[in-house]
């Protein structure tokens, strides 16, 4: 995969943030939820938006910024338009999650799709399994993935 | 009006129910036929998905796996009155699938609508928490005691006892945590319990809050089970209109409020302290025990952790009595456990049976054997950190101390089967891959011995001084058994051990050194 640096040049709304702690009481035992509210307005959690938790909650920076990069699910750099995880577990990889991964890794080089690795989706009887911006799919084909991914422009 | 039921369960919606759905109500809207679409539960035969069901005079017939291109022909064959058809699986109740299961835990599943209040209710929903509210702490505690349960996510920890000495406790306060970080491959039920029957997990907890004096109880789902997140949280809601959640509980002086809480993908949350802190909104390090979270666990409170499963197990022990539940079962081993059949499996899904059922019976009679149809070779059985199993294992019976005498385990109840195809090797690499992905880091063995562990695995596959590897390899996973502050490190050897045990010939162990092909 190319390597990018991607700078973050979306201008951080300041209060939408302080707004997503206030609607969790400022509560530092809900910064799991802050942060997976905050992803999902803004596609990632913005490096800038930890000062602002950090305070919020009464928390040092280096306690909020340890809990983002302890947790697979966060990340601080936006991903592509689409989003493609792959079971990579052992009930997947008992009937070739392997292999799809390679073939994945191949096809969806140069499209607008960020390609991950999770491990178990709870569809290990209709194996291999995956989800494709949020949405699960499960007995998934070689034929069947690349026709999907078509569909993903 | 005519019933037609397509499950809204995530093992239906990820092959296409909902598109399914949406065809079978155009096709009856252009043959002007009145019917009514329910989104149920899922039976569990996840084979079959999506399994559409369609009400009739004889009771519900079944059709599986339906995809929309079969919608027409269905109807073309009359399938709105039960007729025939390729996919048609005959009166639901009499599948054998389904007939041969004893369903204590999952009596519901596919039968009702999962949000629905009243179906709950009318297929005996809440009469455990009912009998509960009427009875003591102290009798409720006896009563799970009795029944023999014992913590289903895999610990196996009597259940009875748990709940006593948070009882036994003194505190301002008391908490109920409901472990739904499900994380270990091949196992689903837990899902299918939030998606499919939301309320039995609520008057599960309920019951235990009552029982030990808490107020306030979380419910820790994975991220990656959105479908169990929206319906939980939904349920919950209802629940708390319904004053079967809140304050008061039906007028009693017992309060319980129960909150969702999103995991974030750390397999680790899943060990019950990791999951603690997770829950008190830090990185999911495993704490040192003691001190128990039965008496020092979330915020420092007394807290009863379990799982999803031993939760859901608890109105029925209620409902029923103790000795109902308990005459299911062997050994010390009581009740059913959903066992899940999963990987390369033909017809995997949930079975859930009573303890003593033989690996052998689980695969064969209800799995059909490998999905590929190439001959069996391992299963792996209750997760990642459980042990593989051969071929001439089959006839072990699934029981916690019989499965634990032969180096195995029941764990969550998931059997992941693999065919002639696996390379053993690459299973063990794994999952110290695993583990070196999903550690938390605190503690040495866990965290370094899972990256020694690949290398020390990669250089036997390597045939790089085999034999002294081997043996290194050994002595490390003995180092990770001893030294680990928790599972993870501390059973991640019993996948790698039993592959090296049961499959030598896939770690270069008698093929003749020099003969290597290069």
């Amino acid at each position: 995969m190319a390597k990018t640096t991607l700078i973050d040049f979306k201008p951080l709304k300041p209060d939408s943030t302080a707004a997503i702690c206030a609607k969790h009481g400022d509560k530092p035992d809900a910064l799991l939820e802050i942060l997976h509210d905050l992803q999902e307005d803004l596609g990632h959690v913005p490096e800038a938006s930890l000062p602002i938790i950090a305070k919020a909650l009464n928390l040092s920076r280096a306690e909020v910024y340890g809990v983002v990069t302890f947790y697979h699910d966060y990340h601080m750099k936006p991903q592509a338009k689409h989003v493609v995880k792959i079971c990579a577990a052992e009930a997947c990889q008992s009937m070739g999650s392997r292999e799809l991964i390679k073939l994945a890794e191949r096809l969806t080089m140069g499209k607008p799709v960020t390609l991950e690795k999770t491990y178990c989706l709870g569809l290990c009887a209709q194996s291999p399994a995956m989800m494709v911006n949020g949405q699960v799919k499960a007995r998934v084909t070689a034929q069947a993935f690349e026709t999907m991914l078509t569909g993903l422009t | 009006m005519m019933k037609i039921y397509v499950p809204r369960d995530s093992s239906a919606r990820a092959v296409g129910a909902d598109d399914v759905a949406v065809a079978i109500a155009a096709e009856a809207a252009s043959r002007n036929i009145s019917i009514q679409i329910i989104r149920n539960s899922s039976r569990g035969m996840a084979f079959a998905e999506p399994f559409i069901e369609v009400e009739t005079a004889n009771g519900r017939v079944g059709y599986g796996p339906v995809g929309v291109a079969d919608v027409g022909g269905l109807f073309a064959a009359g399938f709105q009155q039960g007729h025939s058809h390729p996919l048609c699986h005959g009166r639901v109740e009499q599948i054998p699938y389904l007939k041969n299961q004893e369903r204590l835990t999952f009596a519901r599943a596919g039968i009702t609508d999962p949000v629905s209040f009243t179906d709950y209710t009318s297929h005996g929903g809440f009469e455990g928490l009912r009998k509960a509210l009427a009875i003591s702490g102290a009798d409720i505690v006896k009563e799970v005691t009795d029944s023999g349960l014992r913590g289903r996510g895999g610990a196996a920890f009597p259940t009875g006892i748990k709940w006593k000495t948070v009882y036994d406790a003194k505190a301002d306060q008391k908490y109920i945590c409901c472990n739904a970080d499900e994380g270990d491959s091949g196992t689903f039920a837990d899902r299918m319990v939030m998606e499919g029957d939301p309320f039995l997990l609520i008057e599960g907890m309920t019951i235990a809050g009552v029982a030990v004096g808490a107020t306030k109880g979380y419910v820790y789902i994975r991220s990656e089970y959105p479908d169990a997140i929206a319906t939980m949280k939904e349920a919950i809601g209802i629940a708390v209109s319904a004053n079967w959640l809140g304050q008061n509980i039906q007028g009693t002086d017992k309060s319980f409020d129960l909150e969702v809480r999103r995991g974030a993908g750390a397999y680790i949350c899943g060990e019950e302290t990791a999951m603690l802190e997770s829950l008190e909104g830090k990185r999911g390090m495993v704490r040192p025990k003691p001190p128990i979270p039965a008496l020092e666990g979330l915020f420092g409170k007394p807290t009863v952790i379990n799982n999803v499963l031993s939760f859901a197990a608890v109105p029925f022990i209620m409902a029923k009595g103790s000795k109902a539940y308990a005459d299911f079962g062997m050994g010390r081993s009581r009740g059913t456990l959903p066992f899940q059949l999963a990987g390369n499996i033909k017809c995997g899904g949930l079975v859930e049976k009573a303890f003593g059922v033989s690996i052998r019976t689980l695969i064969n009679d209800f799995g059909g054997g490998t999905a590929t149809g190439k001959t069996f070779r391992a299963a792996q059985i209750g997760g990642p950190l459980g042990a593989y199993v051969s071929a001439v294992q089959l006839d072990l019976v699934m029981d916690y101390e019989t499965m634990a005498a032969n180096g195995a385990m029941v764990g969550h109840g998931g059997i992941v089967v693999f065919d002639e195809s696996v390379d053993m090797a690459q299973q063990a690499r794994f999952a110290m891959e695993f583990c070196a992905i999903e550690s938390c880091g605190k503690c040495t063995p866990c965290r370094i011995g899972s990256t020694r562990g690949m290398e020390v695995i990669d250089k036997i596959t390597a045939n790089d001084n085999a034999q002294d590897n081997l043996q290194l390899l050994e002595d490390l996973c003995q180092t990770m058994t001893d030294g680990s502050l928790c599972a993870m490190g501390g059973l991640t050897p019993m996948p790698v051990m039993s592959a090296v045990k049961l499959f030598p010939e896939d770690f270069g162990g008698q093929k003749p050194t020099q003969k290597a092909a290069e």
